[in-house]
């Protein structure tokens, strides 16, 4: 039985492209048979991030329209065997996806993978309300930020009221937090919100903290997910997050600022 | 931080100014997630009939509906009155 999973956030820009590519390769590093769906219906962009925009020849909604079979959109990852993308459509009709038409793709999907991720689209629209309506688990991404973290809430709000598990009274979707953005110098400083504080506002299982890094925009740049660049903090941190979502107890880090030299701090740097 | 920028600190902390007012806003929000789709009318029938009597601002009525156990809600109605009325 295949796992479905939304990567959502309510506001745009926070990383929820980013997690999706990054996560949704890590699960297939192990092993997983792996599809990441780009709900983002009108704006395709995890293609780009995924490295594989050139490739592209059918999308989602000619699936659910029927021009087009699973086998000849879904695009294989040339890095990882058991990954695969299927990207969003460039239609401007906003309403392309229907709950019947997603449902009979994903459960076409459930058949052949083991783990279905959604990259949702920012807001609150139908677009986002279809990548979180048949989700078995919500990774919430989040950044240490007002907007933010009060949007995270609001879509913590629809998951526990507009999915599907909701409405047929079935045992709530699984909600992770996801902290992207993390300037822990900052915190420090009483200038970010912590890990805590943002714990403590949105109240559910923090499941990974992605440390700010120049590491995810070299990825974005090169097409390739930052979790595959595997000495840089953000890839590590995104490797650790993977491994809690399957069940693993991993120790976080990247909480605390690194130890800087005496002349450093007196010289600023 | 630099020794210049230590002489120059000025402790203002934005994070715990952000986490007080989301806690508000949050709370507030989640409060009305979760009431019934008539309060806000409700709300404003009740405005209309105490201004039939009384002049009163728009947030000088607040109504909240609180559920105390399965069996009974409470509805709550708060009404600040103008102190110079005559």
């Amino acid at each position: 039985m295949a796992k479905i999973i939304v990567v959502t956030s309510g506001k745009g820009g926070v990383g929820k492209t980013t997690s999706s590519a990054a996560i949704g390769t890590g699960i297939a590093m192990r092993g997983f048979k792996t599809v990441i769906i780009d709900f983002d219906i009108g704006l395709r962009n995890l293609d780009l991030i995924m490295g594989c925009e050139r490739r592209v020849v059918y999308d989602f909604v000619n699936v659910i329209n029927g021009e087009a079979n699973l086998k000849q959109a879904m695009i294989k990852d040339k890095r990882i065997d058991t990954l695969f993308i299927l990207p969003a459509s460039q239609t401007r009709d906003k309403d392309a996806l229907s709950k019947e038409g997603v449902e009979r793709i994903l459960n076409e999907l459930a058949q052949e993978f083991d783990y279905i991720i959604c990259d949702s689209p920012a807001g609150i629209e139908s677009g986002a309300m279809m990548a979180l309506y048949f989700a078995d688990e919500a990774v919430v991404v989040t950044n240490p930020e007002v907007s933010s973290v009060r949007d995270s809430d609001r879509i913590l709000g629809m998951l526990s009221s507009k999915s599907r598990r909701a409405e047929q009274g079935l045992p709530g979707i699984k909600e992770h937090l996801l902290l992207t953005r993390y300037n822990p110098e900052r915190v420090i400083k009483g200038e970010m919100l912590s890990v805590e504080d943002v714990g403590e506002i949105l109240a559910i299982k923090l499941l990974g903290v992605i440390p700010e890094s120049q590491a995810v925009l070299n990825a974005s740049n090169s097409g390739t997910p930052v979790i595959l660049d595997e000495d840089s903090d953000a890839g590590q941190a995104y490797l650790d997050t993977v491994a809690r979502l399957l069940g693993e107890e991993v120790p976080f880090r990247f909480l605390n600022v690194e130890k800087k030299g005496l002349l450093k701090r007196i010289f600023g740097g | 931080m630099s020794l210049l920028d230590y002489f120059r600190s000025t402790k203002k902390n934005t994070a715990s100014t952000a986490k007080e007012r989301l806690q508000i806003i949050v709370a507030h929000e989640r409060n009305r997630r979760n009431s019934p789709d008539y309060l806000p009318q409700l709300e404003r029938d009740i405005l209309a009939v105490i201004r039939k009597y009384v002049d009163i601002a728009d947030d000088q009525v607040s109504v909240s509906l609180e559920k105390s156990s399965d069996q009974l809600s409470v509805l709550e109605l708060n009404v600040t009155f103008p102190d110079d009325k005559k």
